[in-house]
Parts: C-alpha cells; sequence; structure tokens
C-alpha cells in the first residue's frame, strides 16, 4: 500500500510500487489530466508537482511518491498562481491540440513559483523540456509574462 | 463570477466585467451537455437519429446533411448546441464551424456548446461523400453547408415567432438567439424550439453578404480552451469505460514480418497481465496482443515476451542503399507528368544542375494513435479520434463481419495528427479489431483500449515518405529560364488503395508532383516520375507533397535570382508574369511588414523568402536568419498569408505559427526516420528531434484582406518556411542546402 497526498487529499494505492506515477493517476486513479507523450521524461507531458517541483511522472515510480505531496493539472484552479496562468492561456489563445497544454501549464506554474519575475531566458530554459508538436511556443511565452505580470500587479 | 463561468466566458471572446450567464448554461461539461441532450431539454434536434426525416415535413429536396436536425439543438435554457463534423485535433473547427452556422442563426456566441459528431450519414462532406477531415478543407467544405444549416434554422424559429404572434416572417428580425417582432415583441430561441420544430424546412434560404458578417471574420477566440487548460477535456487516450483493459501490441521490427515461435509464459506472470494471443496484423503482419489491466501491466507483460520474428519474403529496406537506388532510377526514364518544350536548354549560357534528398518523416502526434473498443458480436462501439470514420467504419465492420451501422464511432478529441488518423487502411483501427475479435473469441467481454507508445508511433511507418528530385535548369544572363528538367522520385501516397482512382493520373499520384507540375511559375518544364514500390508505408504529412516541392522550387528559384543578380522578390514576380495576384499580394504584405529591402539588418544575419500556394492558400514568408558560433537559426519569420476570407483570424495565426514551427522542425539535425536492415533506427523523441522553445522564431502574420470564400488553413503555413530559411542560410554562407534536415557540419 502506497500512501501521498493527491491535490491535498489523502489517497492509498495497491499496486506495484514500480508503477509510474502517471499510470497511477491515469489508470487507477482515473486522472486523465496528466498525460501520455513519450514515457522517457522527453516530452513533458506528464508533468505535475511533486513537493512542489515539476517532475516527469512518466519515469517517477510510485515507491518515490510515498508519503509526499501531489499536484497535479486538476488542482490549478484551486492555486492561484495556477488560475492565473491558465487564465493568460485563455487570454492567449495559446492551445491547439491542447494535449501537451496540461504539461506546459504545470512547468509554466513551477517556474512562477520559483521565478516570480522570469526574463525570456528563465522562461526558454524552464519550458524547453515541453514539447508542442503543434507549435504553440510563442503563445506559451507570451501568456507566462502576461501571468507573471498579473500576478505582480 | 465562478470560476469555469469566468473561463467559459475568456474563452467566448466577453468583455471583462460582464456579468455571468443567467443559469451556468455555459459552464456546463460535455458530459453534462450529453446528459442534457438524451433527454426533453432539446426541442430541436435528433443527434442520435441523424438520418430522421424532419418531423413537420418540408426539406425534401434536402441531403441528410442539409438538415439542421442533425446539426442543431436549443435547449430551452437558451444553450445552442452544434454538431461538428470533422474532428478537432488542434487546426479549430471546433470554434470555426459552429462560427459559421452560429452568424445565419443568429445565435447568441457567449450560449453556443460545440459536440464532436459520430459517424454518420448527415455528417458527411458535402463534396467528398464521406466523413473525413483532411487537405486543409473542413472550412472550405463547410462554408456555405454550415451557413445554410444556420440559415435554415433561422427561418423555422421566425416563422413559429411570426406565428405565434401572427405577423409576417418578413416583418421579425432575429439577434442574440431571440426573434424581435415588428411591435417590440421579442421571443428567446430557447422559448421558441418546440414550436421551431414544428415549422417546415426551408429548401432555399437567402445568406448573409459579408459586410453584414458580426461573427466571420472577427479574431474569435477557441471554444475548447477552458477544458484544454484545466486537464478537463478527453481525449481518445483518456477514454475510460467499467472494466476496460488496455492493450499493447509486440509488433515485428520489420513491416510485414510474422510472428515466429513465441512464449509468453513471463508476460503471464505479469500481475494484472490479463491475457496474451496471437493476433493479425496490418500489412499481413502477425504479432501478440497483450491485455492488462492498464498499461504499466501491458508494457511490462510487453517487455516480458520472448519473441522470434519471421522476416522471410519481405524487403529489408536500408535508407542508404535506397538514396543509392533512387540516384540510379533518377537517370533511367520514368512517367511523364509534364511536357513542355525544353530543347532550348542545351543552348542556355548557364546551367544549374541540383539534387535534393528528402528522408521519411513521421506525424508524432503528441497523442499516440489509440482505439478504444466495446464488441459484443452484433455490434461494435468505438471511441476514437480519427480523421476517417466513414473509411474506418467500413474496414472495422469488415473485420468484425458486422454492417458498418452496426459499428458506432464516437469521434474523440485527438492530440494533433498531421494526418496519421487519415489511413485508407484505416490501419491502426483495423488492428484494434482484430484484437477485439480475438479476445471475443477467447471468451473476454470487457471493453479494450488498444494503445501505441511513442516508440510504437516512430517505428508504426505510414511516414511522410522519402524523396529524390534532380533538376537541370537552363538560363539566360537576364534570368530566363530556357529549359527546366525535373525528375521526382518516391513512393506514391495513393497508389493501390482505395483513393487511387481520384488522385493518379496516367500512372501519376499527383501527391507526389503536387506544387512543381502546377507552379506559379511561367517556365518549360519537363517533369518525369519515378514511384518505387518500397516495403515502408507512406501516408500524407502536413501538406503533403507541398513538403519536398515547395522547398526545391522555391530554393532553386531563389539559386536562379541570386545567380542572375536579380532581387528575389522582384525575381518571383517577373516569373509569375502577373498571372498570380494573390501570389504577389501575399509577397507584397510579408515584404513591406517585414522591412524587406527597407531595414538593413546586423552582419551575419540575412534575409529568405519563399512563396507558395497550397490547398487553394498562399503564403510568403520574409525570414530572418543568423549564424550563431557557425550555426544557423532562425530568428524571426514575417508571413503573408492569402487565404480569401479568414473566417476567424486568431486560428489563421495560429496555424501559420504551428505549421511553421513544424517545417522548422524538418530541417532541425535528427528530425529524420532512416531505416537499417529493415528496422527503424529512432526510438523516441531523443533520436527523433522536434523543434523547441529554445529554438523558437518570433512569427508574425499577416492576412490580406478578403470576402471572397474561404480556403483552408492547416497545411498552407508549412511549405515556404523551410524554403524561406534555407534561402537565408545561403545568403549567409554561400551553402546551398539540398538535403533536410539541414547539416552545415
Ligand atoms: S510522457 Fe513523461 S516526459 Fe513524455
Ligand atoms: S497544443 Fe498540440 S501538442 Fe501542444
Amino acid at each position: 500500500m502506497i500512501e501521498f497526498q493527491l491535490n491535498g487529499r489523502a489517497v492509498a494505492l495497491a499496486v506495484d510500487p514500480s508503477t509510474p506515477l502517471l499510470w497511477a493517476l491515469r489508470d487507477h486513479l482515473a486522472m486523465t489530466g496528466t498525460k501520455f507523450g513519450c514515457g522517457e521524461a522527453l516530452c513533458g507531458a506528464c508533468t505535475v508537482h511533486l513537493d512542489g517541483a515539476a517532475i516527469r511522472s512518466c519515469v517517477t515510480p510510485l515507491s518515490a511518491v510515498a508519503g509526499k505531496k501531489v499536484q497535479t493539472i486538476e488542482a490549478m484552479q484551486d492555486d492561484m498562481i495556477g488560475r492565473a496562468v491558465q487564465k493568460a492561456w485563455i487570454e492567449h489563445d495559446v492551445v491547439q491540440c491542447g494535449y501537451c497544454q496540461s504539461g506546459q501549464i504545470m512547468s509554466a506554474v513551477s517556474l512562477l513559483k520559483a521565478h516570480p519575475h522570469p526574463s525570456e531566458a528563465d522562461i526558454v530554459g524552464a519550458m524547453s523540456g515541453n514539447l508542442c508538436r503543434c507549435g504553440t511556443y510563442q503563445r506559451i511565452k507570451a501568456a507566462i509574462q502576461a501571468a507573471a505580470a498579473e500576478l505582480a500587479a | 463570477m465562478r470560476y469555469e463561468a469566468l473561463m467559459q466566458r475568456l474563452a467566448h471572446h466577453a468583455l471583462p466585467g460582464e456579468d455571468e450567464p443567467n443559469n451556468g448554461g455555459a459552464a456546463l461539461s460535455r458530459r453534462e451537455f450529453l446528459k442534457l441532450s438524451a433527454g426533453s431539454a432539446f426541442a430541436l434536434g435528433l443527434f442520435t437519429l441523424p438520418q430522421v426525416a424532419h418531423a413537420a415535413g418540408g426539406g425534401q429536396a434536402l441531403k441528410p446533411n442539409e438538415m439542421p436536425d442533425a446539426f442543431i439543438a436549443v435547449r430551452t435554457d437558451g444553450g445552442v448546441v452544434i454538431q461538428v463534423n470533422r474532428l478537432e485535433f488542434g487546426q479549430g473547427v471546433y470554434t470555426a464551424l459552429p462560427m459559421l452556422l452560429a452568424e445565419e442563426f443568429d445565435a447568441d456566441w457567449a450560449h453556443v456548446e460545440p459536440q464532436l459528431a459520430p459517424a454518420g450519414n448527415a455528417y458527411k462532406d458535402p463534396y467528398m461523400g464521406m466523413q473525413m477531415t483532411g487537405g486543409s478543407m473542413s472550412v472550405k467544405n463547410s462554408w456555405l453547408q454550415y451557413r445554410d444549416l444556420g440559415a435554415r434554422a433561422r427561418a423555422m424559429f421566425v416563422a413559429a415567432a411570426a406565428r405565434r404572434w401572427g405577423v409576417s416572417p418578413a416583418s421579425c428580425r432575429t439577434q442574440d438567439s431571440q426573434v424581435l417582432g415588428p411591435d417590440g415583441q421579442r421571443a428567446p430561441y430557447g422559448e421558441l424550439a418546440a414550436a421551431a420544430m414544428q415549422e417546415a424546412v426551408p429548401d432555399q434560404v437567402a445568406l448573409k453578404v459579408p459586410a453584414d458578417f458580426t461573427l466571420i471574420g472577427k479574431p474569435t477566440r477557441r471554444l475548447d480552451s477552458p477544458a484544454k487548460v484545466s486537464g478537463r477535456e478527453q481525449y481518445g487516450l483518456d477514454v475510460h469505460l467499467p472494466g476496460m483493459k488496455t492493450v499493447l501490441l509486440a509488433k515485428p521490427p520489420v513491416f510485414g514480418a510474422r510472428l515466429g515461435r513465441w512464449d509468453a509464459a513471463a508476460a503471464r506472470r505479469v500481475v494484472g497481465v490479463a491475457d496474451v494471443f496471437p493476433v493479425q496484423l496490418d500489412r499481413g503482419a502477425s504479432g501478440l496482443a497483450v491485455v492488462a489491466e492498464g498499461f504499466w501491466p501491458a508494457q511490462q507483460g510487453r517487455r516480458a515476451l520472448q519473441v522470434e520474428w519471421d522476416t522471410s519474403g519481405v524487403e529489408k529496406v536500408d535508407s542508404a542503399r535506397q538514396l543509392a537506388h533512387y540516384r540510379e532510377l533518377a537517370g533511367t526514364p520514368g512517367l511523364v507528368a509534364r511536357a513542355d518544350d525544353v530543347s532550348a536548354l542545351g543552348q542556355a549560357a548557364h546551367r544549374l544542375h541540383a539534387e535534393y534528398e528528402f528522408p521519411y518523416l513521421a506525424h508524432a502526434p503528441m497523442e499516440v494513435l489509440n482505439c478504444t473498443l466495446h464488441y459484443s458480436g452484433e455490434r461494435c462501439e468505438i471511441w476514437v479520434g480519427t480523421q476517417f470514420q466513414t473509411m474506418d467504419q467500413l474496414a472495422v465492420a469488415k473485420v468484425l463481419g458486422l454492417k458498418p451501422e452496426q459499428v458506432v464511432i464516437h469521434t474523440q478529441m485527438a492530440g494533433g495528427g498531421f494526418g496519421r488518423r487519415a489511413v485508407p487502411t484505416s490501419d491502426y483501427m483495423v488492428e484494434a479489431a482484430w484484437v477485439a475479435k480475438g479476445w471475443r473469441q477467447a471468451g473476454h467481454v470487457e471493453p479494450i483500449k488498444v494503445m501505441w507508445t511513442r516508440e510504437d508511433d516512430l517505428h508504426g511507418g505510414y511516414y511522410r515518405s522519402a524523396y529524390l528530385h534532380r533538376v537541370d535548369i537552363g538560363f539566360n544572363g537576364s534570368g530566363r529560364i530556357l529549359g527546366w528538367k525535373h525528375t521526382v522520385v518516391g513512393q506514391s501516397i495513393v497508389a493501390g488503395t482505395s483513393m487511387a482512382p481520384f488522385l493518379m493520373k496516367g500512372g501519376i499520384d499527383h501527391l507526389v508532383v503536387e506544387g512543381i507540375v502546377d507552379t506559379p511559375y511561367r517556365l518549360p518544364m519537363h517533369l518525369e516520375v519515378h514511384q518505387p514500390e518500397v516495403n515502408v508505408p507512406v501516408l500524407w504529412w502536413r501538406s503533403v507533397g507541398n513538403t519536398h516541392t515547395a522547398y526545391v522550387m522555391e530554393t532553386l528559384v531563389d539559386e536562379l535570382a541570386q545567380q542572375s543578380g536579380i532581387d528575389t522578390v522582384a525575381y518571383r514576380k517577373q516569373l509569375m508574369q502577373g498571372r498570380h495576384p494573390r501570389h504577389a499580394a501575399a509577397l507584397d504584405l510579408a515584404v513591406s511588414q517585414s522591412g524587406y529591402g527597407r531595414r538593413t539588418l546586423p552582419k551575419n544575419h540575412a534575409w529568405g523568402v519563399a512563396v507558395h500556394e497550397a490547398f487553394g492558400s498562399v503564403v510568403a514568408y520574409v525570414v530572418e536568419a543568423a549564424l550563431e558560433n557557425g550555426q544557423p537559426r532562425l530568428l524571426r519569420a514575417t508571413a503573408g498569408v492569402h487565404c480569401n476570407l479568414a473566417v476567424n483570424p486568431l486560428t489563421v495565426r495560429a496555424q501559420i505559427e504551428g505549421a511553421a514551427l513544424m517545417a522548422l522542425s524538418t530541417t532541425l539535425p535528427g528530425n529524420a526516420i532512416t531505416l537499417k536492415d529493415g528496422v527503424v533506427q529512432q526510438d523516441n523523441f531523443d533520436t527523433y528531434a522536434i523543434a523547441r522553445m529554445n529554438v523558437m522564431p518570433e512569427i508574425d502574420v499577416h492576412i490580406v484582406p478578403s470576402a471572397d470564400p474561404p480556403m483552408g488553413m492547416g497545411e498552407p503555413g508549412l511549405p515556404p518556411l523551410a524554403p524561406a530559411y534555407a534561402n537565408a542560410i545561403a545568403r549567409l554562407t554561400g551553402r546551398r542546402l539540398r538535403r533536410l534536415p539541414f547539416d552545415l557540419s
């Protein structure tokens, strides 16, 4: 039995501890907001926060999550920075297929938590691990800048 | 204001500070819509029975895809639910098609709620006779259909209101989902819906003129954003049914190879693996299906399999050998696609010989292919994000021995596709159907989700074909082209498929030569084609033939301009001889907005230009590139776009930005699928490179104003980007890059 905190509530799972967090979320907890894109920490689609830090859930075994706090895209609307980022995403019409965007938003929120006033280089550095095959990077960058400005206001 | 309502409002482009919609109708989730649409709150619309004739008669002359019933439902609370008959996979039809309908229906945009239509007769493309998404055709082919639907529904609501008030329909107006009478009467659509249902469907309706549009042509935010930024959107891979199992397929490493000896004892011991059985696969191959409680046991089970593959009798393609073979073929006579007189070529003062190489490319949409099926023996229900519902329905029905109508397809949102979900062989769905059949034969009843991993995706074929071009051009000192001899070698996309009769002429696949054979440049051309058969499945890939033909044409024209000492923009116009005003307008706009010819660039920076028409839209790029530590870098791209009327300018811009990025990917080291001994050598995004934010250029999009019927925009932004970039690199380095991806080492 592995216990951890998911979006503020306690969960306990009796599954193989080698199961990546991504599949525990998707297959066992029906939390499908976190996406599968590569399974090898190469695309960022599966990004979640583990004790506040952005991690790739596709390569993070459940055993590494025991006793910790996990936050997923589903919790972002209850987070001040998460909300500002989602709003900026909508205002900038960022999404296309949208499939990468849960991961993009989780990376962006994590960036803004660490750097409330990110430079362009900070944004590129923090976001280059998140692939978007639809090519929404320009709008992602603008939305992060807008969210940072709004949070500072 | 509630958070969800706020998000919805933002998406509907409402002004901040406006009141919350009256009962949060717009804030309902998709699932709730579905629940509602099954209940009595819907007064107009018979989504689940699109073939049913209208209750009150009328519309006898209309086809099912012209009847409003299948497309519009108005809830009593005023929600206007619109069926979108195309796959939404990023290109924005989920917003654009409702815009067309809502414009003529005079619906209140804040209460428009799209849904993806299931497979059905009424949802077939009005011109193609099948339900499909592709060829940048969605807006173009829906332009009249969706507006007609809106206008018909509007006429029915007006008729109902006029009857209620005892006035003439002509004296009524409509606005924001209300009918307004001549004496100040006012009836919201939601109240009228039941009565409107009783009115006859008009055959003929008048449409608005562009000057009267209030929605079409206005930058309009996407309606799918709120669900997609909150993790609520359901894609095919997110489908979850009670008892559902996950399936991974063990496939042979060489296309078309077969299962040899195998041992699944270790796989079966993995906790959560429910079954392992042999399964027939695409292209005569066979393999094993591993069925499990979720992905992880399926993956562990698949890894634990002991399998020998029988690769006898199948061609084992090797990229290096293939290139040598294509070079040989280019030197032999091929099929003639264009036969202008090029006899003057021999007398030309100058000659330009060039050979170009393009690799296989994977579509690699971010959401891997997947298909969920529930097969009961008499019926198969499918959840899938497909571009080809009609063909897939037929293909699955054939595998399962069912009638097409016994195969129900629920179209799911898709995480990209770029052509990979439009397969004439229905490869991944047919394989999923074979698994469903085997699963049932083994005595199981649960639904199954057959999914691919990224490795399966990159190994799975249906690539953009590899091509070789050889060109010999004779020109004189003033840049006049005396003869252009051009040979293309590469696989046909449609040969041997059900699409061949429509796209092949004289044995030549139009998709191999589009963009050359129909060049806007006036020049005497002799074009020959070789279409070797190769054991690598190929497919259309965003912008299809134009992915390689635009590159060849636009880099060669630039080179001719440079060698002739003529400005590259002026030279293009000279070659078009004033016959292509849309090309000229797009070019001029990109030129003026970029500052080309007026702004001096810093040292080590250079301009690059290209223009190309695809799917009826013309896109011109003026780019600025630089050399950084000897490596090229695309800094800026200014696009001039002529797509006729831009239905949603926000989407047009987004499609250009996205297509430009996808084109940039094709230039990056590592963006190639190569084979050795029949085996694809790229496994995941570490070996198949895709553009990341750190190489992103600034992209600036400008649209030529027009009121002509719209053309597509999903693909045309791709073809001219890579040649514009290459032309800039040529100015920087003196090197003409004739192989993709670029290699400047
Ligand atoms: S799925 Fe985890 S990084 Fe790609
Ligand atoms: S929006 Fe489609 S992959 Fe990013």
